[in-house]
């Protein structure tokens, strides 16, 4: 249970960055700290305690051994897959940001008004 | 029953998204004919399929089949609902196809625009046809990826500032949306929707405050996709520096499908309606639709005043389905529950139609006067008739006046709302409808009347923009018929008995 707990404060981390820092690469990092803190949480159900990794062996498999479940691992390379995307655009934006606007604080950068 | 063809609403936009690029390299007009004929093709796929009799088809791509009733792999479904949304968000996107081909001239890099395009259109459809939440995720992803990229396509200052702002809300979003698949994975060990709600209705999870608060992440991120109210200040940004026709894309299907479509499918098939929830979505949907009309009034900028309108009236569709789902979870007044769901129903399609109408004309002004500004046009009713009918029979449909279909969409919703016993909301429901008809009226009287322009010399629209304008505005009017129950039946009845359906 301290894992999980663990790792929602990671995530809380994560939010209270995005909530407050000024600067966008600040702000692009802390979205990947949420997306950590949510990868690891998807790994942390799959796991077992004292489980092998879920690979089909020549040799038989011991009775009750338990096998780790695969389906949240790879649900979390697909999102790291996606994760991947989301960070790589998001930081070419934020360089057109810089070049247009000349800074990186948020504050600066307020044309529209939301 | 197994049916192939819902394999070809992902896979015909992904063949086209990728080899649009490849075939321009040899000849220039390749990107324009395959844009117009696999939006055509799709378009009809989706009607034939809603027009053939209502039985559930699914697909398991993959060959896949469940084992044991054990689901194994994804399994496209086609039901009633996604039938129906489907129709909607491949009707829009022909009509924004044609449209974009002469509009899109203005900008450089024309052959990544049809990719994108294509791109935004598979993500939406395989949103609706997932059976499976992760899928659903995926998916998401790939509509929002595309939407990000298109919003930023001028790459004008304001462009690039209203796309960073949109993908650090949508990523979050997105985050919270896995955050309770993630949750719900663990309460259920099941990714299948239809699995998931067998598992919670034989009350196989002990932990029902886990399932609540996987619930409340879930719909935090589907409220900030669909801009409701306190998650909404994204929307009027990146709807207003997009594209025309994406502007209509996003605003007319984006938010539908990413938000309305997954609250359906989450709250009211995958879960049961508890009173927690309908009350919460029912708030939600109030607040957005009064706030965003109040908000939509000060606006003078065209595009950002429509794209406050959509907020409202998305609200007025959330209310009804919080209404419907109020309806259910109390047990009384059965009837009413076809009724509420109906007028959602209703209003959806017809709000994908005028918003993405008005989106347009509203690009063909930007076009052809190069301006958005309300107060520095006027008089262009003279110079660009086909525009000004055609915004006319959207704005008239938005404001509910009778002969157009706006009218007996949200006459529903008020209805439902005072047949069900929530009078505050059928109220509020009408004042909103009022608000809007007069900042329609002022966004007519300041562009299409008054002083004429002096000094500007005005580009003429194209023939293609034209076509898909007047083509929409005749639609505008047809879905009246709606509501006679025969045309009735064949559209928006099966969708409707997939949510009534659900909780028996």
């Amino acid at each position: 249970m301290t894992l999980y707990i663990l790792c929602f404060i990671l995530f809380l981390t994560g939010l209270y960055g995005l909530l407050i820092s000024r600067n966008i690469i600040k702000i692009v990092i802390s979205l990947t700290i949420v997306e950590i803190s949510i990868f690891l949480m998807l790994i942390l159900i799959g796991y077992i305690s004292g489980g092998i990794a879920p690979v089909i062996f020549q040799q038989e498999v011991p009775q009750h051994q338990a096998v780790v479940d695969p389906l949240p691992q790879t649900m979390v390379l697909t999102a790291i897959v996606i994760a991947l995307a989301t960070n790589s655009m998001i930081l070419a934006m934020a360089i057109r940001l810089y070049k247009k606007y000349g800074t990186f604080d948020i504050h600066e950068i307020n044309k529209l008004k939301g | 029953m197994e049916n192939p063809v819902l394999i070809f609403f992902i896979f015909l936009p992904f063949l086209a998204a990728f080899i649009i690029p490849l075939l321009n390299l040899f000849w220039d007009q390749a990107k324009t004919i395959v844009l117009l004929l696999v939006s055509l093709v799709l378009f009809l796929l989706s009607a034939i399929i809603v027009i053939n009799p209502p039985q559930i088809t699914m697909y398991a791509p993959g060959g896949w089949y469940p084992v044991d009733n054990i689901p194994l792999g994804i399994h496209l479904v086609g039901d009633g609902l996604s039938r129906f949304m489907l129709l909607i968000i491949n009707t829009l996107a022909f009509f924004c196809a044609i449209y974009a081909i002469p509009y899109i001239k203005l900008f450089t890099g024309q052959k990544y625009f049809y990719t994108l395009f294509f791109l935004q259109l598979a993500g939406l459809n395989g949103v609706v046809l997932t059976g499976d939440m992760f899928n659903l995720f995926v998916f998401m992803e790939v509509a929002a990826k595309a939407s990000y990229a298109l919003v930023a396509f001028g790459v004008k200052k304001t462009e690039i500032e209203a796309s960073f702002k949109y993908q650090v809300i949508g990523g979050l979003a997105s985050l919270f949306m896995l955050f309770g698949i993630a949750m719900l994975y663990w309460m259920t060990s099941t990714l299948n929707m239809a699995d998931i709600s067998v598992v919670l209705k034989n009350n196989h999870v002990d932990n029902t405050s886990l399932i609540r608060f996987a619930q409340l992440f879930l719909l935090a991120g589907v409220a900030i996709k669909s801009a409701m109210i306190p998650f909404h200040a994204w929307l009027p940004d990146a709807h207003s520096s997009a594209p025309s026709p994406v502007s209509a894309m996003l605003s007319g299907v984006v938010i539908k499908v990413l938000g309305v479509y997954v609250i359906l499918r989450l709250f009211i098939n995958v879960f049961e309606p508890c009173g927690f929830m309908s009350m919460v979505i029912a708030v939600l949907g109030g607040i957005s639709m009064t706030a965003g009309v109040i908000l939509a009034i000060g606006a003078w900028d065209l595009k950002r005043l429509l794209a406050y309108h959509s907020i409202s009236q998305m609200g007025y569709v959330l209310m009804g389905t919080g209404i419907g789902m109020g309806v259910i979870a109390s047990g009384e007044n059965p009837e009413v529950v076809a009724l509420t769901f109906t007028g959602a129903m209703f209003h959806m399609i017809n709000h994908s139609v005028f918003k993405g109408l008005l989106f347009l004309t509203a690009g063909s002004i930007e076009y052809s006067t190069g301006n958005l500004d309300l107060r520095r046009m006027g008089g262009l009713a003279q110079y660009m008739p086909l525009t000004m009918i055609a915004s006319f029979a959207a704005s008239m449909a938005i404001a509910g006046i009778p002969p157009f279909n706006g009218f007996f969409s949200k006459f529903t919703i008020i209805v439902a709302a005072i047949q069900g016993g929530y009078y505050f909301r059928a109220a509020l429901g009408m004042l909103v409808g009022i608000i809007t008809l007069a900042s329609f009226v002022k966004f007519q009287r300041y562009a299409f009347f008054g002083k004429p322009l002096t000094g500007i010399t005005l580009k003429q629209t194209p023939v293609l923009m034209n076509v898909s304008m007047i083509a929409l505005a005749v639609l505008c009017l047809l879905m009246s018929l709606f509501i006679f129950p025969e045309v009735r039946a064949v559209f928006l009845d099966p969708a409707v008995n997939i949510l009534i359906e659900s909780t028996d």
